[in-house]
């Protein structure tokens, strides 16, 4: 059914527009007080000094890659190339490498001699992390790439994507890894299944 | 007075009033204007310009901080100990037997050095941190409209090229100009008696000596000539509108020339009332009334609310800035101008914020008058602010000095200016457009005859009064 919405009427003060003029002014007012001057709790300001001040990003944000790393500093990765495969956007390059004869990682696994990621071609899709059986590549860093004005400073090499941290501050995940010759380490290698 | 004297003061008073409008009211209105608005809607505005500042500086604020409060502390305590002197009526010669530049009660004296001392002490400990963001001097922000200023000067500065080039370049100059000119009759504070700076004037009566205006020209059509050199800015934005070769600004000089002629008709009529009241087209008699009697708002509101939506109007500016209705007609008159010209404008548009919150400032709020502050001192319901031979003299010497009360009256005319201004800043940004037949029908229709009426009826009583030996 149809129905008739009332107007609401005007006072003469309303049709003076003077007063409802200086109401308005007041409210102004008053919310430019309270967001100056005023206690800092009751301040709604709502934008930041950008560049200088950032704000936290959400917990599953994700953001730059990184390389995590072994106790020992080298690179989890195995350079099994599931996160190249993965990738959608096809940037990043690994090539593979095998360890030197006197490591006890020799015939066991694989490190990436190059590993580099095209920042500028990424899409941020997390693929490349879902893909990782070693939990080697992260984008927990918490923060977005750089800004620059050259496009070479996006091609993130090895040493970049190992030198970034996470949010947390660390580089070593916390997924424990059995090293070759830990107690805990199954024995397997390409040689030879026990 | 020889000639040269009388030029010499005359550039000092044009350089002064130039100086104020320019370094004073132009950068903190455009900042107002940015940071204002930005604050209550929740932003923070543009903070950013700056001077980037050497590392070692930054690195001592904070002992600078320490320094200041501890030179504070220093100046307070000093303070305590002349102030005990003082009281305790023996500060003639502790220390001090002979009077120090003149002035007798030496305690007294450091009294009233240590005191603004420890004040400024305190207040620069307070807000020097907050000049400096991220290593840059910034100034609260302050710095970043002179870098837009600089933005915008540099950039190029385009002339439409059907247009026509002389008339296009000549009518931001025609349209600033006016701004500038009607600053010449404002008065800016008290006549200054050289002869007798740092001595007490008497309560009335004529003083010699050499007496300088703080005003370029004291003319005797005072406030008309402001009306008359308003008037000529709609010259500037009707011929910007015609050199422009584009509709909108065409359409925009045509609303701002036919909205500021129609102004111009209250702006006057509704002071005419106070040229009764005051039976003076002088400004600085007009302030003199104010000062004998009371604040002009106060005898005659109407008269107020009148002009004050009249010069908002006349000078364009929201609600009443049809002639730049983004909306309809993009920029409107000065749509087709860039770089340093259309700063002009801008510039012009500030200045007039300044001056017409002047004259408001001048007609209705008691221009230079401070309640209690006559010439001769602090004075309130014939009880004067006189310490006389209680210890504390100099204290009542300086606040009535003539140099010390010139000062007092100077900040608070440019403290009201500024404060009218900041509010028709907020009006900017608070109230919405008006339509263009609005804004038409509200000046001859209802400002118009509301001014007439105000004139009879304020002649009735000003008639009334005379009659009655008021
Ligand atoms: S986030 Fe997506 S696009 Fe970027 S590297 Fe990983 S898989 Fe490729
Ligand atoms: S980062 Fe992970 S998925 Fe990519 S090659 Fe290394 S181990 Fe494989």
């Amino acid at each position: 059914m149809a129905y008739a919405i009332k107007k609401p009427g005007r006072t003469v003060a309303d049709q003076s527009y003077v007063v409802e003029a200086v109401k308005g002014l007041g409210v102004t007012f008053k919310r430019f007080f309270q967001n100056t001057i005023g206690p800092a709790e009751n301040r709604k300001t709502a934008t930041i000094r950008y560049p200088e001040e950032t704000r936290e990003y959400p917990e599953r944000f994700r953001g730059v890659h990184r390389l995590t790393h072994r106790v020992d500093g080298s690179p989890r990765c195995v350079a099994c190339l599931c996160c190249s495969t993965a990738c959608p956007a096809q940037c990043i390059y690994i090539e593979p490498a095998e360890y030197e004869a006197d490591d006890p990682r020799h015939g066991y696994e694989r490190y990436p001699r190059v590993f580099v990621i095209d920042e500028l071609r990424c899409i941020f899709c997390g693929f490349c992390v879902e893909a990782c059986p070693c939990d080697a590549i992260r984008m927990d860093t918490g923060t977005h790439v750089p800004a620059s004005w050259k496009r070479e400073h996006f091609i993130f090499d090895k040493e970049t994507l190992m030198s970034i941290p996470g949010k947390d501050g660390t580089y070593v995940t916390a997924n424990p890894r059995h090293e070759p010759g830990d107690p805990t380490h199954p024995g397997l290698d390409r040689d030879k299944a026990h | 007075m020889d000639l040269g004297w009388l030029v010499l003061v005359s550039i000092l008073k044009i350089a002064f009033v130039i100086g104020v409008l320019l370094l004073l009211f132009a950068p903190v209105l455009v900042l107002a204007e940015r940071r204002q608005s930005a604050f209550f809607q929740d932003r923070l505005g543009p903070y950013m310009g700056g001077f980037p500042m050497p590392r070692a500086l930054l690195d001592a604020i904070p002992y600078l901080v320490l320094g200041a409060y501890v030179v504070a502390a220093l100046c307070g305590v000093m303070f305590a100990i002349s102030l005990a002197m003082v009281a305790t009526g023996n500060g003639q010669d502790v220390l001090f037997t002979e009077p120090v530049f003149g002035i007798e009660h030496t305690w007294g004296g450091l009294m009233l050095v240590f005191f603004p001392l420890a004040v400024i002490h305190l207040v620069a400990a307070k807000i020097l941190p907050f000049l400096f963001f991220d290593g840059r001097l910034t100034i609260f922000g302050g710095l970043h409209a002179l870098f837009d200023a600089i933005k915008a000067f540099t950039k190029e500065d385009i002339v439409p090229p059907r247009g026509d080039k002389f008339l296009h370049s000549i009518a931001p100059i025609i349209a600033m100009v006016p701004a500038f000119a009607t600053a010449a009759v404002i008065p800016f504070g008290p006549t200054i008696y050289v002869d007798y700076l740092l001595e007490q004037l008497p309560a009335d009566g004529a003083i010699g000596g050499t007496a300088i205006d703080i005003q370029v020209a004291n003319l005797n059509i005072g406030i008309l000539y402001i009306f008359a050199i308003a008037g000529t800015g709609i010259i500037g934005a009707a011929i910007a509108g015609y050199a422009s070769d584009n509709k909108y600004a065409l359409l925009g000089g045509l609303r701002a020339a036919s909205q500021m002629v129609s102004y111009e008709v209250t702006l006057g009529l509704s002071l005419v009332p106070m040229f009764m009241l005051y039976d003076s087209l002088m400004l600085p008699d007009m302030i003199r009334w104010q000062g004998e009697h009371v604040w002009g708002v106060l005898v005659n509101p109407l008269a107020f609310v009148l002009f004050f939506t009249a010069s908002i109007a006349e000078y364009k500016r929201v609600p009443f800035d049809a002639p730049e209705g983004e909306s309809e007609i993009v920029a409107g008159y000065f749509l087709e101008y860039s770089s340093g010209k259309w700063l002009m404008y801008m510039m012009g548009e500030f200045i007039e914020v300044a001056v017409s919150s002047a004259i408001i400032a001048v007609v209705f709020l008691g221009g230079w008058e401070v309640p209690f502050l006559t010439r001769a001192g602090w004075e309130a319901f014939g009880y004067r602010f006189d310490l006389t031979g209680t210890g504390f003299d100099v204290v009542s010497n300086v606040a009535n000095s003539h140099l010390f009360i010139i000062i007092v009256q100077v900040v608070a005319f440019l403290a009201k200016v500024m404060v009218l201004a900041l509010i028709s800043i907020q009006v900017r940004w608070t109230l919405p457009r008006f339509r263009y037949d609005q804004i038409m029908s509200l000046c001859w229709k209802l400002i118009l005859p509301l001014s007439l009426v105000n004139i009879l009826v304020t002649g009735i009583f000003v008639l009334l009064f005379q009659q009655m030996g008021w």
